[in-house]
């Protein structure tokens, strides 16, 4: 900005007014900014990496496996004889754990985040958020060899009269990955409870209600999308757990069967389960499982995609 | 008026009042019928049930693993090679060692990355441009993705594929901080976000640019907040053993691992144990739990109480 003698003269203290720009390009400052955008991009090109990973093998393995017989088949046996390979064993068994995970794990976690925020005092508070955390951190190894070693057996003595078959259980598996999700399922549901406006609540009080109405009718339904997300991300968690199901529920032929006390195989363990023997280079038994992985990469994908939605839509209603 | 009631009933006679007012209201806001409180008290026995629930299945799992791995806290436990001709000797020490290498490669890793790439998320993006929002999309659905995906990632393009490193710990490292990634930079995030304004723009007033000011200013500040979230992700890549098993952590290894050669994990190690036929090696496995679980209780009570003693209210 040129400043004229007379301008300058006349600005009383005398001092020239200066430009607000910096007096040189500062390179320096975007070479620095084009290094962060590089490890920030990084996340994009995984996600692509991932994409592409998953998908080219999936795209060949259809090119050699008709989709029809894949998605209604019910029989998974890629090595034997011609191979089958219908996909519904390895979506049963996933459901299997989904299911009882979310049977444990919804009324545990949502009645802990209702106690923590509504009627725990603050010190109790103190002391059980840090054991949830506990709780979350424990390695999934460390649950599997557990459930393997001592909770089927002591569950096959406790109830003998179940359908038990050899040392392998679905529905244990399933129990296991219940108790693990219960933090996330009980911290996002007690932020949830958190947000809701206090006044909601007060005018309850007001108008003659009691603590358990104002807690079950008035809190717990504004809070819903915030609760609905807190589920869907445990269900997430819960398809992608793999070395519990490893462990616990087997990783033996996986069959069609309505037995959840059985043994199964998911579609993380066959993954794992693959691998662990000899990683072929190359063929439909390599394909087999990015395919899977691709399937299981956008299921999570979209049930996460959901769950954030429902918590944006949460908070722009009441923050 | 209160003045003249106090007048009129004494000092004594104004606090029943209180009193007296005080319960009226307290048994309006409590339980008011029978089933009222039959529910509410059942409800609070179901809560303490749950909570009991949770609690429980840390302490029994503890319990058990101390219990039946019992036998094998010894030296040999640590220092000892994995052998299945003298099983009660059989120990974890390749597995220990792995670990170390691979959780020292993915510390090296996402600390520059995951910083850098949170730093330029707060501090340089404009949100209004497209590309700035599709990396945050990428960073919040990648924090998501089940870790077997990535294993599935590492075995085609890092040990084979572009990166062609092999079965080696490097590898694994690379995986892992792929993984961890996205955390580390959700947490470096919110360090980075409540460090305040005035910090930044007392520095601009005083001349800095804007990258002194991230770093002399902004980052150190944020440290604490930094250093928790980069500590509870090594945490967890510490307990992954799925994407390892894809990217080639071998389960049964004699010797010690290098970051270029063949190696293991402890929580891969653990999981070769507990599927062994013979009782020696189970009880190992328990015993290797045990170690595994201080561990990471050790890391995680580290990281919290780092962040209760150097957490600054601004």
């Amino acid at each position: 900005m040129a400043s004229t003698p007379l301008a300058a003269r006349g600005a009383g203290a005398g001092s020239p007014r200066r430009s607000l720009r910096a007096s040189s390009p500062r390179y320096g400052e975007k070479i620095i900014k084009g290094l962060l955008f590089t490890c920030a991009a990084l996340a994009v090109a995984v996600t692509a990496a991932i994409v592409i990973n998953l998908f080219v093998p999936t795209i060949e393995f259809f090119s050699e496996v008709p989709v029809v017989d894949f998605v209604t088949g019910t029989l998974w046996a890629p090595r034997i004889g011609e191979g089958a390979f219908g996909i519904w064993p390895l979506v049963m068994g996933t459901s299997y754990i989904v299911g009882v995970g979310l049977l444990i794990s919804v009324p545990i976690g949502l009645l802990s985040a209702i106690y923590m925020s509504e009627y725990a005092r603050p010190r109790v508070r103190r002391v059980i958020k840090p054991v949830l955390e506990v709780l979350e951190g424990i390695p999934t190894v460390a649950f599997g060899v557990f459930g393997l070693l001592f909770v089927t057996p002591f569950l096959q003595d406790l109830l003998p009269f179940l359908p038990w078959e050899g040392v392998f259980s679905l529905g244990v598996a399933g129990l296991l990955v219940g108790l693990l999700i219960v933090p996330l399922v009980a911290s996002v549901s007690d932020d949830a409870l958190r947000s809701v406006p206090a006044g909601l609540r007060e005018g309850a009080y007001a108008l003659g209600a009691s603590k358990l109405r104002v807690t079950l009718r008035v809190a717990f339904p504004a809070a819903i999308s915030g609760i609905i997300a807190a589920i869907v991300l445990g269900a997430s968690r819960a398809v992608g757990e793999t070395m519990i199901v490893l462990l616990v529920a087997g990783a033996g032929n996986p069959r069609i069967q309505w037995n959840p006390f059985a043994h199964g195989q998911a579609m993380t363990s066959y993954i794992a389960g693959v691998s662990t023997g000899d990683i072929p280079h190359s063929g439909l038994d390599y394909s087999t499982m990015f395919v899977v992985g691709a399937l299981l990469f956008s299921l999570t994908l979209v049930m996460n995609m959901l769950a954030i939605r429902l918590v944006r839509r949460f908070r722009e209603v009441y923050e | 008026m209160v003045t003249d009631e106090k007048k009129t009933l004494g000092v004594g006679g104004s606090r029943l009042a209180v009193a007296g007012a005080r319960a009226a209201t307290e048994r309006m806001l409590t339980a008011r019928s029978g089933t009222d409180r039959v529910v509410s008290g059942g409800f609070g026995a179901l809560m303490f049930l749950a909570l009991g629930l949770a609690v429980l299945t840390i302490v029994s799992l503890l319990c058990w693993a101390i219990v039946y791995g019992w036998p094998r806290f010894d030296a040999n436990l640590v220092f000892g090679y994995p052998t299945t001709a003298f099983r009660e000797e059989t120990g974890f020490r390749p597995a220990i060692i792995g670990s170390l290498l691979v959780i020292a490669g993915v510390i090296v890793l996402i600390v520059p990355l995951g910083v850098g790439a949170a730093t330029y998320l707060e501090e340089y993006a404009d949100q209004s441009r497209w590309y700035n929002r599709v990396i945050e999309l990428n960073v919040q659905n990648l924090a998501g993705v089940p870790s077997i995906v990535f294993g599935l990632l590492g075995v085609a393009y890092i040990v084979r594929g572009p990166l062609s490193l092999g079965f080696v710990a490097l590898a694994g490292s690379l995986t892992l901080a792929l993984l961890v990634l996205p955390t580390v930079i959700l947490a470096a995030r919110e360090a980075i976000r409540a460090v305040p304004q005035s910090i930044r723009q007392a520095s601009l007033a005083l001349g800095a640019t804007q990258w002194q000011t991230i770093w002399r200013q902004v980052l150190p500040a944020a440290r604490p907040g930094i250093l928790t979230g980069v500590i509870l992700a090594v945490a967890r890549a510490f307990g992954e053993a799925a994407p390892l098993l894809l990217v080639g952590a071998v389960t049964f290894m004699q010797f010690d691992p290098t970051l270029t050669s063949r190696y293991t994990t402890l929580p891969v190690m653990v999981y070769d144990y507990a599927t062994r036929a013979q009782e020696e090696f189970r009880v190992v496995a328990a015993a290797g739990v045990v170690v595994m679980l201080a561990l990471v209780l050790l890391v995680n009570s580290v990281a919290v109480w780092l962040r209760n003693r150097y957490e600054q209210k601004w």
